[in-house]
């Protein structure tokens, strides 16, 4: 494409079926800790 | 069902222009005609776009964006479906996490503090060795079939309790030969107690570490100072490095937060990263009436300081000195599934707190709070409405986060803060949510940058 660079290959709807294993680290929103938010994150799977 | 414009979002950072399909999760680098084009393309209305850009634009290369344009939305990477709850997120949360408060006393009189220098609106106390186990059985009898565990030793300052720390980290090992769990453990500390024993102890034990430090000296010292009122940054940075050193550099953060005292905090994660620190985090503090909070005034400021510390992360990243920063931490391709997503932190349903006395909390933050008391590690959860309204309180059941764009990243910000602005879990805290969707931004333009660096490398 001339306009366009996708640059990741997302898998956000797959996940639909797949997810919830629930293997994944706690991930703390808060300041104090480090509000490490879930986008911050990698799947463990 | 959310509208075209609320499923997408778009920004210019840097030279670039982004443009991210929420649903999906793609990002896009586009030109500026694309750019333009978003602002009224709904993927069938070609005329209209037309109509609006073509005194700014050829009509041949507008349709033939939106050609592109189209090969995308049928690849499912623009206007993507909307996300409803999937089967697989569970009614009900399985508690895997437990974050002990093993010391309600500290030996700093942070100014920010929101334990109340380590009180928690309470009496300083520290948890028995009892209590801590407790908590360790509480984990393996709620965490269903979940192999991995987390247990975070928190205070105040929880080395001020070391002998029970032990006792548990070796109950915790003896629990996961019997049970086949796998425990991680991290602890937070302010670095005052971490001598050549203790250093040893947490090294041999493999015990994680996030390390308390404001970045630059003099606010550091401002802000962090000891019981007697003396600055702490020397003896801080001192202990850290021979702490970091002594573990090869691994399994460790050094954290820091900023306040409306100093807003130039790129300079902050510089001096962190300048003595030789290189993973690395610094956040927004959160406070209600303080003349340290963050106010809606500060935003343009701290926005632009966002960008500074933007083209600085990646300016050192090519010259060969880069560094983690925990924010810019994005993996765009293989994040988190969506049942995580709408999990969030999982405060008050997949994670507890436990206080010094063995009450349990949905998150530290909540430690004494009126109203929020769950139950003991003894008597379980008693108070079962809490752990479902935690549970739902998910970005797809709050109003303003239902069509926020950044949804699907933020998982719907801090209960904790959401409660102290608005005496509601459902209702974010505002100011956090700007400073959230800043960083998104930044976190998602770093990581197009570098997959771009990478391709065309
Ligand atoms: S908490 Fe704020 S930033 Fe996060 S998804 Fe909700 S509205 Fe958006």
């Amino acid at each position: 494409m001339k306009h366009i660079k996708t640059v990741n290959k997302p898998t956000l709807q797959k996940t639909l079926k797949t997810g919830g294993c629930g293997e994944c680290q706690a991930s703390c929103q808060s300041a104090c800790k480090t509000s490490c938010t879930v986008g911050n994150q990698v799947c463990e799977k | 069902m959310t509208n075209t414009k609320e499923k997408i979002h778009k920004f210019r950072q840097g030279d670039d222009f982004v443009l991210v399909d929420v649903n999906s999760g793609a990002v896009h680098l586009v030109d500026e005609m694309i750019y333009d084009i978003m602002d009224t393309f709904d993927g069938a209305n070609d005329e209209a776009v037309i109509a609006k850009l073509s005194g700014k634009y050829d009509k041949a290369e507008l349709s033939e964006c939106m050609d592109e344009l189209r090969q995308l939305i049928d690849e499912q990477m623009l206007f993507a479906p909307d996300i409803d709850v999937p089967p697989v997120f569970a009614q009900h949360g399985l508690v895997k996490s437990l974050c002990l408060m093993v010391a309600h006393d500290c030996n700093l009189r942070c100014k920010y503090c929101f334990g109340g220098t380590g009180e928690y609106s309470g009496v300083r106390q520290l948890m028995s060795a009892e209590t801590g186990k407790a908590a360790v059985d509480y984990i393996i009898n709620h965490c269903g079939a979940r192999k991995h565990c987390e247990i975070d030793f928190f205070g105040g300052e929880p080395l001020m309790n070391m002998p029970m720390i032990k006792e548990v980290t070796e109950y915790v090992r003896q629990r996961e030969k019997e049970t086949g769990k796998q425990f991680k453990l991290t602890l937070t500390t302010n670095g005052l107690l971490l001598n050549e024993e203790n250093r040893k102890w947490l090294n041999d034990n493999n015990i994680s570490l996030v390390l308390s430090l404001d970045g630059r000296k003099e606010v550091h010292d401002n802000m962090r100072p000891d019981a007697g009122g003396n600055g702490t940054y020397d003896r801080c940075v001192a202990n850290f490095k021979k702490m970091v050193d002594s573990r090869d550099g691994k399994d460790y953060f050094l954290r820091g937060t900023y306040t409306a005292e100093n807003l130039d905090f790129t300079k902050d994660v510089m001096s962190m990263a300048d003595e030789g620190f290189d993973v690395l985090s610094v956040e927004p503090v959160v406070l209600k009436d303080s003349p340290f909070g963050i106010t809606e005034e500060h935003l343009p400021q701290i926005f632009a300081e966002y960008d500074k510390l933007t083209e600085e992360y990646l300016k050192r990243r090519a010259e060969g000195k880069g560094f983690f920063f925990f924010h810019f931490n994005m993996d765009l391709s293989n994040g988190p599934c969506v049942a995580k997503r709408l999990a969030g932190c999982g405060a008050g349903h997949e994670y507890f707190a436990v206080a010094a006395n063995g009450d349990l909390y949905p998150c530290h933050q909540f430690v004494g709070r009126d109203g929020y008391k769950l139950g003991t590690v003894w008597t379980d959860v008693e108070n079962k409405e809490l752990p479902k309204k935690f549970r739902n309180a998910h970005v797809l059941n709050k109003e303003k986060c239902s069509n926020c764009w950044a949804r699907f990243y933020c998982s719907g910000g801090c209960h904790a803060n959401a409660d102290l602005f608005h005496g509601d879990i459902y209702q974010p805290y505002e100011i956090g949510c700007e400073l959230q969707k800043k960083r998104l931004e930044c976190a998602i333009y770093v990581q197009a940058v570098m997959a771009r660096e990478k391709e065309e490398a």
